[in-house]
């Protein structure tokens, strides 16, 4: 049979393929079968964490630092529990990372303040001596992409039923609603409005002032974002 | 009918020797100043304050990856694609216009691709997948890419004249259909100017960004199915493609054996899917999957020795070759890499030892290991060998490539024991509980620890930069030569002093 396909490149292809794509029907099919579905207490991000979780994927945070939890107690006792499948169901792409440089970073938010972080990306070492991570100065000065953020959250409310505008049980027994805004600028309001929350707390006038005029810095949304994963 | 040997067209070819030498060369000098970066995280602002967005490791470590898996290696596959598929078909690309013309535009179109693909990473512009960070604009540009040098390849399989199929033809194959599998399946997004607010407006935000279609685990799953196998068919397949025609040609030796070749193919094609479920270990994935990436990545073991050691095998009896010619020496030692890469991997693949090495610099170390050692060894050799032929030249000078081989593997040796000692330091640390059962360790006590060893890698990484580029000036010397090859050369490659 094999010098028979070494003379029919078709058939050779063919039988390439077929023995190649095997692995796949069998590990990926299934899994898709039961799609993702949200545990309870996982929210869709808001605009600005969206935006703020562009930021993170732009400057390509997840080369150096994970998102996911193993089930040792080295990790759960350094980084809390353990992760779960549906806590990632509005998770596109994943961002479980291949390398720790840094530290996991999935519950990040219950553990640093909106400060702690403010002063980590201007000068890592001052937070964390020793630490090998480079400064993220311009963050404090680029715009955040609030439209592509919004038109992120169109796109998968549309095609994925993502649920904004929806109430999402949450693990005290009450309900969140995520808002998405209606339009452009109604997005933009939204985020904006978030952004102040943040911006209280952080002491860079720039950002402030920035905020304060209606633009919203990079590290503001990014900020949102870190205290978003819970 | 004239009785003389065919004359080949080595246009394309030629092409992708130069991309593949300058690629390779951008390739590794990021990945030295990433190297140094993790060492000395002051050169991050090696262009000074205003550019270090653009200078920074974040930036640039995506370049690095991608410059040498679709820069560097995948020259490397296409230039000796269209050096020995026209050789072992026993058909010239100059005989069809069409084929010429589907040649070079291959060649411009990917070169077309690397180019936004430089300036989209340095901008952030990312989907953050690993070695599939393009958007989809690009995304469609690789696939129409992919399909030029399908058509290419068996545009040129219908033409041959040799009946049956070269062992190295199915490896090429393999290579272009596993490929063509895995990113179209990885990259599946939508484009999120698609989406409409309630007040009407479309067409919002980036033109460029897409969303995926997959969410959480199932984009885990789907990534390292793509993630391990691109690894498979970019860094295994067509390089043992490369090594089945070199080998015997360089050392004049037949393949030791063409049962042992059937086994390793076939087993290779049908177990290495299997096994991108060892990235997963310990997530969210269903443990069934985690369980199978682990047995199957044990099993891989067997058709990967199976090429390898019928490599060993092809110098039986003449060994002295090795030690006198320093292009059987890359090929050899990069059989030898390949074996070591090949045992490493399913070891980090157990359960136990994976929870020690995953997420630590070990796995950066089997990674180069395998890519420095054997991919990176055996595209030079393949370009060392194909240099006379294509050039009509000999090679410009023994006595530094011999310097280059042993300037590499010193590096390679370098990098991998240093990662080996960092990776199993670090993951022993994260690990550590004092005897009252709490950590004994904070983060950043593994992070200072390691210090010395990134040091050490990034000489590594420097040492296997200077052989490159030693290589390079041998190309070139050996390009530009005036010593003109008279007749059609047998064997061994010609070499200067």
């Amino acid at each position: 049979m094999f010098h028979w396909l070494e003379k029919h490149p078709f058939f050779f292809a063919v039988g390439v393929f077929v023995v190649i794509a095997f692995a796949g029907l069998v590990e990926i099919l299934p899994n898709f079968a039961q799609a993702s579905r949200p545990v309870i207490g996982t929210a869709p991000y808001s605009t600005l964490e969206l935006a703020g979780r562009h930021v993170y994927i732009k400057n390509s945070c997840n080369a150096c630092h994970s998102q996911l939890v193993r089930p040792f107690k080295s990790e759960t006792d350094r980084y809390g529990h353990y992760s779960l499948s549906g806590e990632y169901a509005y998770d596109r792409p994943f961002l479980w990372g291949s390398k720790r440089t840094g530290p996991d970073l999935m519950r990040v938010g219950n553990y640093r303040t909106t400060d702690w972080h403010e002063n980590h990306m201007k000068d890592p070492a001052s937070v964390v001596p020793g630490s090998i991570m480079p400064a993220y100065k311009w963050m404090f000065t680029n715009k955040t992409d609030i439209d592509t953020a919004y038109a992120e959250q169109l796109t998968v409310a549309q095609f994925f039923s993502v649920p904004y505008n929806k109430e999402v049980p949450m693990k005290d027994g009450s309900k969140k609603v995520v808002k998405m805004g209606s339009s452009v600028a109604d997005a933009n309001a939204l985020a904006l409005a978030e952004a102040k929350v943040i911006a209280a707390d952080m002491k860079d006038q720039d950002v402030k002032d920035a905020v304060a005029n209606g633009d919203i810095p990079e590290i503001v949304a990014l900020i949102a974002y870190m205290n978003s994963l819970q | 009918m004239e009785n003389r040997p065919l004359e080949y067209d080595y246009t394309v070819a030629k092409m992708f020797m130069f991309t593949t030498v300058i690629l390779g060369i951008v390739g590794m000098l990021v990945g030295v100043i990433l190297a140094f970066q993790l060492a000395y995280p002051g050169l991050n602002l090696f262009l000074g304050d205003g550019l270090a967005e653009y200078t920074n490791f974040s930036r640039l470590r995506p370049l690095h990856t991608d410059a040498v898996i679709f820069g560097f290696t995948l020259s490397g596959i296409f230039a000796t694609w269209y050096y020995v598929g026209q050789r072992v078909l026993k058909v010239s690309m100059a005989e069809s216009r069409v084929l010429m013309l589907l040649g070079k535009l291959h060649f411009w179109l990917y070169l077309a691709v690397v180019a936004s693909v430089v300036i989209s990473l340095l901008a952030g512009v990312t989907t953050s997948k690993e070695y599939a960070e393009f958007e989809w604009p690009i995304d469609i540009a690789v696939v129409i890419v992919w399909v030029v040098f399908g058509l290419s390849m068996f545009g040129l399989i219908g033409m041959r004249r040799e009946k049956s199929l070269y062992i190295s033809i199915w490896y090429y194959i393999a290579t272009f259909l596993g490929i063509a599998m895995l990113y179209l399946f990885n990259n599946m997004e939508i484009p999120t100017i698609l989406g409409t607010s309630a007040a009407g407006e479309s067409g919002i935000g980036a033109w460029y960004h897409s969303v995926s279609m997959y969410a959480g685990t199932n984009d885990a799953l789907v990534q390292w199915w793509y993630g391990h196998n691109a690894v498979a068919f970019g860094f295994t397949v067509p390089i043992v493609a490369m090594i089945y025609y070199f080998l015997p040609k360089e050392s004049g030796q037949a393949i030791y054996s063409y049962k042992l070749s059937l086994l390793s193919f076939w087993g290779l094609m049908f177990v290495y899917l299997w096994a991108g479920g060892h990235h997963l270990l310990y997530s969210t994935v269903p443990d069934w999957v985690q369980t199978m990436g682990s047995i199957f990545s044990v099993i891989l073991i067997l058709p990967s020795w199976g090429s390898a050691i019928n490599m060993l095998l092809t110098m039986k009896g003449e060994w002295q070759q090795v030690a006198a010619s320093p292009l059987i020496k890359f090929m050899i030692l990069g059989s030898t890499f390949y074996m070591f890469s090949t045992l490493e991997g399913p070891i980090q693949a157990i359960k136990s030892v994976n929870a020690i090495a995953h997420f630590t610099d070990w796995i950066v170390g089997h990674v180069h290991d395998g890519v420095l050692g054997w991919v990176g060894f055996m595209i030079m050799a393949a370009l060392f060998h194909m240099a006379p032929r294509v050039f009509k030249r000999e090679i410009y000078s023994k006595s530094l490539m011999a310097a280059q081989f042993w300037i590499q593997t010193l590096g390679v040796v370098l990098y991998f024991t240093s990662m080996w000692i960092a990776g199993i330091t670090q993951g022993m640390m994260w690990r550590a509980h004092d005897e009252f059962g709490n950590l004994a360790y904070s983060f950043i006590d593994t992070v200072t620890v390691l210090h010395p060893y990134y040091a050490i890698r990034g000489v590594g990484g420097l040492l296997y930069l200077i052989g490159f580029l030693m290589f390079a000036y041998n190309m070139y010397k050996t390009m530009s030569s005036r010593r003109v090859e008279e007749s059609e050369l047998q064997n061994a490659s010609p070499m200067g002093a």
